[in-house]
């Protein structure tokens, strides 16, 4: 199956090796991967600032760029989710787009879902020696019932002991453009998340949105703590940590 | 209500800084979380029941004229007169003409989220009727000075028992005490010649039923009951939203509401009121009004916000909001807070008197997830940040931003020639370390958190480089 990689704009920008290591995944569960060169951003700051045109606009481009593959698979349920459930719905009023919103919605998965549910990957490339805690980003969550896929990925992975953490389903306080017009009120929130990180203990943190780890690493070594790793579930999981 | 939405952000800052109020926060929270989680599994269907509920109150809202005449038609054979107010200063001439027309000089009140969007303390005071708050949580507050309340079922989250020590004390002029139960006792003696000598009592109502003409109350102090049975006059004022139309629905929302406000399986009162005092009865008003409010709702029917009408007032949203949490009740600014107040607030005062609401929400979704009656919260929001955009009631600079990003990032060779700098620069400000402790660009994100700094080159670059 060819299987289309959606970046995202923030690893394209921050973090390329969540990216690469997506792909050796990817590769790992025996898909063919293509990164449709034109991608940028698939509009979801434009979509929860209510600028609804911007939007549209983005929502068309990336609709019209990953359309013509399998499957779309983004290393993000935020991402994720903006396409999958919220497309269809911004492009209402637009009956082809609409149409062609939809049908690529069910194709949408975030990464460690596709590779559980769809893909069903055997091996995991992968290796990592110690404890993580698992934060559970809140779209690929409640919208789209990412939990267990990505525990279940670490617990095949022989060196990884994890250690759950108080509140692992409470929001980190990123919320995109929240982050940086509430600055104080998105900084008490990552304060919290950050305490519940520490009090397990884990050598490092792990997440699928990589929005929630910059809030989370920028937090955690702001209070000072060096030690604890923040990690991408993909960069885990290709053993790329 | 004066509304204060607009001093928002200043507000929230001003409660993220407060050590004894960040202390009281910490400690009510997860309290009604932990709770609600435990009540929820006592439904055998926990999830059909909220979409029972969801449809129930999507039924009556689509035909709710109907339902309204219906009510007032039952409720006013059974003897009650229904008033209707268009806004909080119709509410307050009701009231008082009532309070005048049977001579009243004390009014004692149960739990009315309506009287404070009406402000009709203030109203009766300035008639000469002194008003009595009975709830625990509204005396300790209306002792304070008429402080407003920080939360819709739990008004004084944001205080400590050394706090109502204090204002106990000073206001009964008794020995100071920190034991809870001994607090509670001097409250029921302070307030027990208030109900017993009150000439009218003012409750809320948490629904309205329309087969009998009946209003339920939801209250755990008793003095719901005192309130609504010992004064001659008993006056009910609720919002045209809160009418179902049978006892039966009634009791499917019941089997939401308390489990999902405290985690109560049942309050401890429960009260369904009919009418006035019957020959044949031993208690209840032989005066019975409904003051039944319109003040922004109607205009919601039918509305792209309309699924807000059908919130049944149990504060699940507040209770697991990551904001709230973190600021409490008092910086949302009027009646409402927390999730709920920050789509009320806009619909009911005005849309550009609130305009940080909507946008004061991390959208992460907890909020639906708890809602006993599945209203799409932050689609709401982001609905109301929408209508902001339309009418240009946000900054021009945040919304030229927008535009000029998105104009970018639909032309791919400029996007990617962008973030080639952006991310040069980004990890020059770094100086080879990786983070960024000041971005001029993003000062509230580096105020309190470090900016980690990129890995240096863009995806995009990397990837072509890969390919052969």
């Amino acid at each position: 199956m060819r299987v289309a990689l959606f970046v995202t704009c923030l690893v394209d920008l921050m973090r390329p090796r969540i990216g690469f290591a997506a792909i050796e995944l990817l590769e790992a569960a025996g898909c063919e991967v293509v990164v449709p060169e034109k991608q940028t951003c698939c509009g979801q700051p434009a979509y929860n600032s209510g600028d609804r045109a911007s939007a549209a606009m983005l929502a068309k481009k990336t609709i019209a760029e990953f359309e013509p593959f399998d499957y779309l698979v983004a290393p993000s349920g935020s991402c994720a989710d903006q396409i999958r459930t919220e497309y269809p719905g911004l492009l209402a009023d637009d009956p082809e787009w609409h149409g062609r919103a939809v049908a690529l919605a069910s194709r949408v998965h975030e990464l460690t879902d596709f590779l559980v549910s769809v893909a069903k990957i055997e091996k995991i490339p992968g290796a990592f020696e110690g404890s993580v805690t698992y934060h559970d980003s809140c779209a690929g969550l409640r919208s789209l019932g990412i939990k267990d896929q990505p525990r279940a990925l670490l617990a095949r992975m022989p060196g990884v002991e994890l250690k759950e953490m108080t509140g692992a389903d409470e929001c980190c306080g990123f919320g995109g453009t929240f982050a940086v017009k509430f600055g104080d009120i998105s900084t008490a929130i990552a304060a919290k998340k950050c305490d519940n990180v520490v009090a397990t203990g884990a050598d490092a943190v792990v997440a699928g949105d990589l929005g929630c780890l910059l809030n989370i690493e920028g937090k955690l070594r702001r209070m000072g703590d060096e030690k604890t790793k923040v990690l991408h579930i993909a960069e885990i999981l290709a053993g790329d940590a | 209500m004066e509304i204060r939405s607009m001093r928002f952000k200043a507000n929230a800052s001003a409660k993220l800084a407060d050590a004894g109020l960040q202390r009281n926060l910490r400690k009510a929270k997860g309290k009604f979380v932990d709770t609600r989680a435990v009540a929820i599994k006592e439904i055998d269907d926990f999830e059909g029941t909220r979409r029972a509920a969801r449809d129930l109150r999507d039924r009556v809202l689509k035909d709710l004229d109907l339902w309204l005449e219906r009510f007032e038609t039952q409720a006013t054979a059974r003897g009650a007169t229904v008033l209707w107010a268009r806004d909080g200063a119709e509410i307050c001439r009701h009231v008082v003409d009532i309070a005048r027309r049977h001579g009243v000089k004390k009014a004692t009140k149960s739990k009315s989220m309506l009287s404070e969007e009406a402000g009709l303390n203030q109203a009766l005071a300035a008639a000469g009727v002194e008003p009595v708050e009975t709830d625990l949580g509204e005396y300790i507050l209306q002792i304070n000075d008429n402080e407003p309340p920080s939360h819709i079922i739990a008004p004084v989250m944001h205080k400590n028992v050394e706090q109502v020590a204090d204002l106990f004390a000073k206001t009964h002029h008794k020995p100071r005490k920190t034991d809870i139960p001994q607090l509670t006792r001097e409250a029921r003696e302070v307030l027990r010649s208030h109900f017993l000598t009150a000439d009218m009592g003012i409750s809320g109502g948490n629904f309205l039923v329309a087969e009998t003409g009946s209003v339920a109350l939801v209250t755990n102090e008793g003095n719901g009951r005192m309130v609504t049975t010992l004064p001659k006059v008993h006056v009910v004022i609720t919002g045209i939203e809160k009418v179902i139309p049978t006892l039966e629905d009634l009791s499917l929302l019941m089997r939401l509401l308390p489990r999902s406000a405290t985690g109560q399986s049942i309050s401890n009162y429960f009260s369904v009121l009919t009418g006035v005092k019957q020959p044949d009865e031993s208690d209840g008003p032989e005066h019975l009004y409904f003051v039944l409010v319109d003040n922004g709702r109607a205009d919601v029917v039918g509305s792209e916000y309309h699924e807000m009408l059908r919130c049944i007032r149990c504060g699940a949203c507040m209770n697991h909001c990551p904001v709230y949490q973190s600021i409490g009740g008092h910086a949302y600014g009027w009646v409402y807070p927390g999730p709920m107040g920050s789509i009320l607030t806009p619909l009911y005062a005005g849309i550009e008197n609130a305009v940080d609401l909507p946008n004061a929400a991390t959208l992460c979704g907890q909020c639906s997830a708890v809602c006993p009656v599945l209203i799409p919260l932050p689609e709401l929001m982001r609905k109301l940040r929408e209508e902001q955009v339309e009418r240009k009631l946000r900054p021009l600079a945040e919304r030229l931003a927008l535009k000029a990003w998105a104009w970018v990032a639909n032309r791919p060779a400029l996007y990617a020639l962008g973030t080639w700098f952006a991310v040069r620069y980004l990890k020059w400000l770094a100086g080879g370390g990786d983070r960024i402790r000041v971005l001029a660009a993003a000062p509230e994100w580096t105020a309190g958190r470090d900016f980690p700094a990129p890995q240096g080159k863009t995806f995009r670059e990397l990837y072509r480089q890969r390919q052969p």
